[in-house]
């Protein structure tokens, strides 16, 4: 520690005002910070300090995905050997090892790669534009891995990290003013540029796919029904496995044992997540719970509707398949691109999940309607928020005796 | 007094439409047409080159006529020259270019609503001369024209990997033949034409001046 100190005092003056680097004096601002709590004090009139700011904030929520990533890795593992060798996955603590050794080995390249490349825009943007460089990143760069197809290339993950930072958020004056959250920017910039590495039966369980099992995730096999003149031996095959013996049974759904991106096939883990969100006051829990009702509303209404056997689906099954539990824990309630108000923030959740479990059953070509519906949703939140500033004003005025 | 045909000012008129007055970067005019058809440069090419000749053609027919045409049915008369123009253009594109009079279809037709024509025979073709309404259309029509061929340039390399209809990135790059690359689909899709020209605007503007800045100067 003192070493580290005094190396950095001794590269102090070179990046302060009239340094020979004074230009990267944002980059040595990060490092500094990064390592060491900064001496800042306040500088204009407000003068009270919360000692939580953006770097711990940032920290918990990584601490609440951590769940999330563990137990993708391990799924990836499982999922991968599961097309070979079902044997091979007994309940000692060998196998589990070996299983989460092999996701881990997949998983690490794809943040590095989200790490790497976001951090650098950043910076570069940092310097450029001669202002700190910003923690706002650190979430989006976990958040990226953990929705994207572990068979991914890099080169598409480093593309639309791109996208995501710099069209997503550096445009609008980087951390804090993005619209959209960054996170889902980059899948939907993938989703739509490289549909056949996004969606598909090819790319959710890692390489060395075959044909004996099916790789397709549950939102996908369940699309396959969404047809006119659909076989009724393919319905039934299709919804035994929907079954509670199936691979896709509401246990499997439940706990995560399920092809899919690799962050969100475990609700459980995802509920661990939430709770952490939760107890440290980080995620709005109006945001989470309305979103819940709304897709639970709307999965209800489909049930009761039951056109096709998609529809049909127990609504807490629809609810636990498919990314749904992690958009509306870690998407929906990104504290920025959210609705700020309280009652717009019930609106905002409610429309989040009831349009993602609509746009998922109504067209099956987009899987994944949960992060259309949100990143829509962050775009209509500002309005949300206007009509209910304005109501309240309204409600108010009507008190007054002039 | 009489200016020589390239004085100052008049190339003037020719140089900002290209640059700092450009109608789709600056004024953010005539990006429906920008967005729909700048997927392959060839389209482009056309489409722009039909504005060049409507914009040209139209802004000397406006301004020789501009002192016959009675106020109160000036919009009218535009309309007529520029439909007339546009018909002429259509006709000879599907004699010699069938298929991509086919793919610009609409849009051929379009060009008569295209606002920066319209804006230009209004604010300058009928209060100018022939010749500096002929430099004026020339300026505006290529601003207009190289913006849509930068976006196509883009939007059918990433997209389709070819330029001009010709592959540009060989086929060894690709999945089927061995390779990584895959062609970006979203450069297809109308949005991403709105965030390359978005794109430019931001580098425009990051390199002079915002224009809104100028005004509220003078």
């Amino acid at each position: 520690m003192d070493f580290l100190r005094k190396t950095l005092n001794k590269i102090k003056p070179h990046f302060s005002e009239g340094g020979k680097l004074e230009k990267l004096h944002p980059a040595y601002d990060a490092f500094e910070t990064f390592l060491f709590v900064p001496d800042h004090t306040t500088s204009s009139k407000c003068h009270v300090r919360d000692s939580i700011d953006l770097k711990r904030t940032m920290g918990t929520i990584i601490l609440a995905l951590l769940p999330c990533l563990i137990f993708g890795c391990y799924n990836i593992g499982y999922q991968y050997y599961l097309q070979f060798d079902p044997g091979f996955i007994s309940g000692n603590f060998f196998s589990f090892f070996n299983l989460f050794l092999y996701g881990l080995i997949k998983v690490t390249p794809m943040i590095i790669v989200s790490y790497g490349v976001g951090l650098s825009i950043e910076f570069a943007f940092a310097v450029f534009r001669g202002h700190q460089v910003n923690e706002g990143y650190l979430v989006t760069g976990m958040l990226i891995p953990l929705i994207f197809p572990i068979d991914c290339p890099l080169w598409i993950v480093a593309l639309s990290v791109i996208f995501a930072v710099v069209i997503g958020k550096e445009v609008f004056g980087g951390t804090g003013m993005n619209i959209l959250n960054p996170a889902l920017l980059a899948r939907g910039f993938a989703f739509f540029a490289y549909p056949t590495k996004l969606s598909g039966d090819k790319v959710w369980v890692s390489d060395g796919y075959t044909d004996a099992i099916s790789g397709e995730t549950a939102l996908g096999e369940l699309a396959t029904l969404v047809k006119d003149n659909v076989p009724t031996e393919q319905v039934n095959n299709v919804l035994s496995n929907f079954s509670t013996e199936g691979s896709y049974s509401l246990m499997n759904s439940f706990l995560g044992f399920i092809p899919g991106s690799i962050g969100e096939t475990s609700v459980l883990a995802v509920l661990i997540g939430a709770s952490i969100l939760l107890m440290t006051g980080l995620g709005s829990w109006r945001i989470m719970f309305s979103a819940l009702l709304g897709g639970f509303f709307m999965a209800s209404i489909f049930k009761l509707w039951g056109a096709n056997p998609f529809m049909d689906l127990n609504p807490i099954h629809q609810l636990c398949i498919g990314g749904f539990m992690f958009a509306i824990v870690f998407m929906a309630t990104d504290p920025v691109s959210a609705a700020q108000t309280n009652t717009g923030k019930l609106i905002y959740g409610f429309l989040c999940g009831f349009l993602g479990i609509m746009i998922r059953v109504f067209n099956p070509a987009y899987p994944e309607g949960i992060m259309l519906a949100i990143l829509f949703m962050n775009v209509m939140a500002p309005l949300i928020d206007h009509y209910v500033v304005e109501s309240s004003i309204k409600r108010r005025m009507n008190r007054i005796n002039i | 007094m009489k200016n020589s045909l390239l004085s100052k000012k008049n190339r003037k008129l020719l140089s900002d439409p290209l640059g700092d007055q450009n109608p789709i970067t600056i004024q953010v005019l005539g990006i429906c047409s920008a967005l729909a058809i700048t997927v392959q440069l060839q389209q482009a090419l056309v489409m722009s080159m039909s504005v060049v000749f409507v914009m040209v053609c139209g802004n000397m027919i406006i301004s020789a006529l501009r002192n016959v045409i009675p106020s109160r049915i000036r919009i009218i008369v535009q309309l007529v020259v520029v439909s007339s123009l546009v018909v002429f253009v259509d006709q000879v594109l599907q004699a010699f270019l069938p298929d991509v009079q086919e793919k610009l279809s609409v849009f051929i037709g379009l060009i008569v609503s295209n606002c920066i024509i319209m804006g230009r025979l209004e604010a300058f073709a009928l209060g100018n001369t022939l010749w500096p309404s002929f430099l004026d259309g020339i300026g505006n029509a290529v601003g207009y024209g190289w913006i849509l061929l930068a976006v196509a340039f883009f939007r059918e390399l990433f997209g389709s990997g070819k330029l001009f209809g010709y592959q540009v990135f060989p086929d060894a790059w690709y999945e089927a033949g061995g390779g990584f690359y895959l062609n970006n689909n979203l450069m297809i899709l109308p949005p991403m034409a709105l965030i390359v020209v978005g794109v430019i605007i931001w580098v425009q503007r990051s390199r002079k001046s915002f224009p809104e800045e100028l005004l509220e100067e003078n």
